[in-house]
C-alpha cells in the first residue's frame, strides 16, 4: 500500500510539470496583459512595471524563474493584489472555499445517495419518476440562476438570511451558498446511484442474496450497497477537488472570500500569476483527490488491492 | 499556517449576527477591491480613491458638495508666474502618533516618482519639475520639483503654470506617506496588519473579495467632526448582488448601480436612488490612419451625426445617462462645450446629411461602406453597440461587431489595430483639460489624432495664467477636434447610488466624491 502511494505521488510530479508549462504558456498567449487597462499607462511607466515584476526577460527566463519559485513553494505576487502574494490569496480564501464544499458535498450525500436508492428500488414508479425529475432540474438550472433567487426570496422578501457577506462563516451565512452549491451535486450524486443500484440489483448474488430469504433492507445495505457505491466514488473525487476550489458565480453573487473567482478574475485581468497558482493548486487537490479515491476502492470493493 | 481548514466554530459564531457590528459603521458597496492600500500602487479606480480618500489625508480634501478645500495644508501661496506653490501645513499626526510633516509629502512623490518602485499613476506628477525625466531613468528621483524648507512648508515647483494642478492634488498620487513605516515594513507597509495612515478612518481588517473593515482614527486632525465609527467596504463586482444586499439593508450605499436598473429601482427604492450628471463621456473612437474608411472625415461626421443619442440615452439606458454631443461633458465648471457643428440640427435633417456625406465620400448601393465597431464585452455596451449599428443600417452601413475583454479591447486599441472602438473617460478632477488631454498625450489617443492646430492651442492652454484666456483656448482646442469629428460621443455618465435615507451628510455632486468623514448614519 505505502509503496503503492510513493509510487502514485511520484507519477504525479512529472503531471504537474506539464500542467505547469502548459498553462504557462498558454497564459502567455492569450493577447493583452496584465497592465492593460481603461486609463492607458504612458510607455516608460510600464517599463517600469515590466521590470519589477520581471516581465521585461525573455519568457524562458521567467518560466524557469517560475518553477524555481514554484519549487520554493513561493507563487509569486499578484499582478492584481497588490497588498497580498498569490501564496497569501490562496491560504486566504482556501479555508472559505473548502467550508463551504465540504458542507455542500456533506449535504448532497445526506440527500442524494438515499434519494438515489430510493428511486432505483422503486423503478419506474412515480417516486422515481418525481426524483429523477428533482434530479434532471438540479442538473439544468445553473447556480447563476438558483443563487439571486434564493437571495432575493430568503435575503430581501422573507429576509430570513443575510443576503451575502462571510463573518467568518457564520451559520446564516452559509446557508445559502452551501444550499446553491449543493443543488447541483444532490441531482449528480442521486441520478449516478439510481443508476449504478439498478444495475447492482439485477446481478446474480443478489439475487442469492434473496434467495437466502434476506429481507430487502439487508439485501440492499449488506450486498448492494458497497458495490453500488463504486461509481459515485469516482465520480466524487474530481467533483469535491472542484466543489472546494469554490464556485465564481456563489462567491460573487453572495459576496464570499473563496477562491473560485481568481480563476476567472485572474484570467481576466491577465493575473498571470494568480492564474497559475489556482490551477497548479487545483492539480495538486485533483491528483490528492484521485489518490484517495483509489484508495478507498480497496476498503469497498475486497477484489482490489494495491501491492 | 494556523488557520484551520473547516471552521471548527462555526455553532458559536451563528449566535453573531451579521449587521449587529456597530450600529455607527456605515456599509458601503463599492466596485471591486482596491489593488492596494498603498497609493502608489493602486491602478486609479474609482473605488480605489473612493476608500483611499477615507483612510488618507491629502493636502486639499473634498467637501461634501465636491468643491476642494484645505485638507493637511491650511492655506497656500501661488507665484505670479504660477509655477511655485507654497503649501502651509497644520499640525497633525498619523495614526501611531508620529507627526504629519512636510517631508512626508516629499518622501511620497519622490517614492511615487523612483522608476524602481513601479508606482502606478506617475503620470499625474508630471506637470512638477523633472518628473517626466525621473521617471524615465534619466534623473534622480531627488531632483524632482518638491521641497519641504520645514516641517510645515512644502514647496511645488511646475514646468508650466498648469492650472488644474491644485485639483488634481485631491487625488491618491498626491497623498502622504508615513516614511518611518514604509522604512520598517519595506513592500508590506500597506497590508492591513501594518498600515499607517492619517485620514479619517484607518483599515483594520481586510477578507480580500469580501469585505475591508475601517476605524475611527482618533489622531486625524478632523476627527472632532467625524460622526462614523467607522466604515466598511464591501466589494460588489456582481452589480445585480450589490443591489440585492441594498434592498436587504445590509449596505446603507451602493455605489454605482447599473444604469439599465434605474426605472425598477426607482420605483421600488424611491428617495434612495441618487442620481447626477457627473464628469464623464463614453464616446466612439474613429481611426484616422490611412487606410481605413474612416480617415475621411466625410465618412466621419456621417456617422457621428446618424446616431440618434436621445434614443440611447433615454429609451436604451432608460433616462440614466445624457446623450452627448461633445467629448467634454456640459458639467465641467467655468467652460462651454463646443458640441460637434452637424450635431445641431435634428435627428431627420442630420439622416438626410449623412446620406449626402457617404455619397459624397463615394459609398453608395454598389460599393457599401464595411465597417467594424470593436468594444469591452458586457451588456451595456452590446446594447450600445447593438442600436448603433442599426442607426447606420438605413445608410447603408454594413457593421461587423468584435468584442473582447477589457485588457484584449484597449489594447488592440492601442495598437491601432480597429476601425470604430469603444472607450470612455471619467474625470476623477474637474477640469475640461483632462478631457482634452486623451487625444494629445500618447495613451489614450487610439485614432492617432495629429492635427497640429489643435495641439498648439491644447499646448498653448497648459502655460496660459489668464484665467478666461485658458477657457478660451480650451474651447478653440475643442471646437477644433469636433469640427473634425474624431470620435462619435454617445453619451455623458451620471453618478447613481443608492443611499438609505436614514443617511446625512452624503451630497449628489458632478464629482461623484464622498466622503465618509462628511456622513452620518442615525441608529
Amino acid at each position: 500500500m505505502l509503496s503503492y502511494i510513493i509510487k502514485r505521488i511520484g507519477q504525479a510530479i512529472p503531471t504537474l510539470l506539464i500542467v505547469i508549462t502548459v498553462s504557462f504558456f498558454l497564459m502567455r498567449l492569450a493577447p493583452g496583459g496584465p497592465f492593460d487597462g481603461e486609463r492607458q499607462l504612458p510607455p516608460e511607466i510600464e517599463a517600469n512595471l515590466m521590470a519589477a515584476y520581471h516581465m521585461d526577460e525573455p519568457l524562458w527566463q521567467q518560466y524557469v524563474r517560475y518553477l524555481d519559485g514554484i519549487a520554493h513553494g513561493d507563487f509569486g505576487p499578484s499582478f492584481k493584489y497588490k497588498d497580498f502574494s498569490v501564496t497569501d490569496l490562496i491560504w486566504q480564501g482556501f479555508p472559505v472555499s473548502l467550508t463551504l464544499g465540504a458542507w455542500a458535498m456533506l449535504v448532497a450525500l445526506i440527500i442524494g445517495l438515499p434519494l438515489g436508492i430510493i428511486a432505483a428500488i422503486k423503478r419506474n414508479s412515480a417516486v422515481d419518476y418525481l426524483v429523477m425529475g428533482i434530479a434532471l432540474g438540479g442538473i439544468a438550472v445553473p447556480s447563476f440562476v438558483i443563487a439571486p433567487i434564493l437571495a432575493l426570496v430568503f435575503g430581501v422578501i422573507l429576509a430570513w438570511l443575510p443576503a451575502g457577506g462571510w463573518h467568518d462563516g457564520a451559520l446564516p451565512n452559509l446557508v445559502m451558498p452551501v444550499a446553491a452549491l449543493a443543488l447541483a451535486q444532490i441531482a449528480a450524486i442521486a441520478r449516478l446511484m439510481r443508476a449504478s443500484m439498478i444495475e447492482v440489483l439485477g446481478s446474480q448474488y443478489i439475487r442469492t442474496a434473496r434467495a437466502k430469504g434476506l429481507t430487502p433492507t439487508e439485501v440492499i445495505l449488506r450486498h448492494a450497497l458497497r458495490p453500488a457505491l463504486l461509481p459515485v466514488l469516482s465520480y466524487l473525487g474530481p467533483a469535491i477537488a472542484a466543489i472546494v476550489t469554490g464556485s465564481v458565480v456563489i462567491e460573487q453573487i453572495f459576496g464570499l472570500p473563496g477562491i473560485g473567482r481568481y480563476f476567472v478574475q485572474g484570467a481576466l485581468n491577465r493575473d498571470y500569476t494568480l492564474v497559475m497558482g489556482v490551477v497548479v493548486f487545483y492539480a495538486i487537490l485533483i491528483i490528492v483527490m484521485n489518490l484517495i479515491v483509489d484508495l478507498l476502492y480497496s476498503v469497498l470493493d475486497p477484489q482490489i488491492r494495491y501491492d | 499556517m494556523k488557520r484551520p481548514l473547516i471552521n471548527a466554530s462555526l455553532l458559536f459564531t451563528a449566535l453573531a449576527l451579521p449587521g449587529l457590528a456597530s450600529a455607527a459603521t456605515l456599509n458601503v458597496g463599492i466596485i471591486d477591491d482596491p489593488a492596494s492600500l498603498s497609493p502608489p500602487k493602486i491602478t486609479g479606480g474609482v473605488w480605489e480613491e473612493d476608500v483611499l480618500r477615507d483612510i488618507f489625508a491629502g493636502l486639499v480634501d473634498v467637501s461634501e458638495d465636491g468643491k476642494v478645500i484645505p485638507g493637511v495644508a491650511t492655506r497656500w501661496d501661488i507665484s505670479d508666474d504660477g509655477k511655485t506653490y507654497t503649501f502651509h501645513l497644520r499640525d497633525s499626526k498619523w495614526s501611531d502618533g508620529e507627526p504629519v510633516t512636510a517631508h512626508d509629502f516629499v518622501f511620497a512623490l519622490r517614492y511615487m516618482i523612483n522608476p524602481k518602485n513601479a508606482a502606478t499613476g506617475v503620470e499625474r506628477l508630471y506637470p512638477l519639475e523633472n518628473a517626466e525625466n525621473i521617471a524615465k531613468g534619466n534623473a534622480a528621483p531627488d531632483t524632482l520639483g518638491v521641497t519641504a524648507p520645514d516641517d510645515h512648508t512644502l514647496v511645488f515647483k511646475l514646468n508650466e503654470p498648469a492650472a488644474y494642478f491644485l485639483k488634481m492634488l485631491v487625488l491618491p498620487p498626491f497623498y502622504p506617506l508615513p516614511e518611518h513605516a514604509v522604512k520598517q515594513y519595506g513592500d508590506q507597509w500597506s497590508k492591513a496588519d501594518n498600515i499607517v495612515v492619517n485620514g479619517a478612518f484607518k483599515p483594520v481588517k481586510w477578507v480580500q473579495g469580501t469585505e475591508l473593515d475601517t476605524r475611527k482614527n482618533d489622531n486625524y486632525y478632523d476627527a472632532k467632526d467625524v460622526s462614523l465609527d467607522g466604515v466598511t467596504y464591501y466589494p460588489m463586482p456582481d452589480r445585480e448582488a450589490g443591489i440585492t444586499r441594498f434592498r436587504s439593508g445590509e449596505l446603507d450605499i451602493l455605489r454605482d448601480f447599473p444604469a439599465a436598473r434605474y426605472k425598477f429601482l426607482q420605483k421600488s427604492l424611491g428617495d434612495s436612488v441618487k442620481i447626477t450628471p457627473n464628469l464623464g463621456t463614453e464616446y466612439y473612437v474613429f481611426n484616422l490612419r490611412e487606410g481605413h474608411p474612416t480617415a475621411d472625415p466625410k465618412v466621419r461626421e456621417a456617422l457621428s451625426i446618424a446616431i440618434n443619442r436621445t434614443v440611447i440615452a433615454n429609451q436604451l439606458l432608460e433616462g440614466a445617462v445624457k446623450p452627448a454631443y461633445s467629448l467634454v461633458p456640459p458639467g465641467a465648471s467655468d467652460y462651454s462645450i463646443q458640441v460637434q457643428p452637424g450635431l445641431k440640427h435634428d435627428i431627420d435633417e442630420r439622416q438626410q446629411r449623412a446620406r449626402e456625406l457617404l455619397k459624397e465620400a463615394g459609398y453608395g448601393p454598389d460599393k457599401p461602406l464595411k465597417l467594424s465597431i470593436r468594444y469591452n464585452s458586457g451588456d451595456q455596451q452590446q446594447r450600445v453597440a447593438v442600436a448603433i449599428a442599426a442607426m447606420w443600417k438605413p445608410l447603408g452601413v454594413q457593421v461587423t461587431m468584435n468584442n473582447s475583454d477589457s485588457n484584449v479591447h484597449y489594447s488592440t486599441l492601442r495598437r491601432g489595430d480597429f476601425e470604430i472602438g469603444r472607450a470612455a473617460w471619467i474625470s476623477s478632477y474637474d477640469d475640461p483639460q483632462n478631457f482634452l488631454q486623451l487625444v494629445y498625450n500618447v495613451g489614450n489617443n487610439y485614432g492617432d489624432y495629429q492635427d497640429s492646430e489643435f495641439r498648439k492651442l491644447f499646448s498653448a492652454s497648459n502655460t496660459e495664467m489668464d484665467k478666461a484666456k485658458r477657457r478660451s483656448l480650451l474651447q478653440q482646442a475643442e471646437a477644433r477636434l469636433s469640427s473634425q469629428y474624431i470620435e462619435a460621443p454617445i453619451f455623458h455618465y451620471t453618478a447613481r447610488n443608492l443611499v438609505k435615507t436614514d443617511i446625512s451628510g452624503w451630497q449628489n455632486n458632478a464629482l461623484d466624491i464622498h466622503p465618509a468623514r462628511w456622513v452620518d448614519k442615525k441608529d
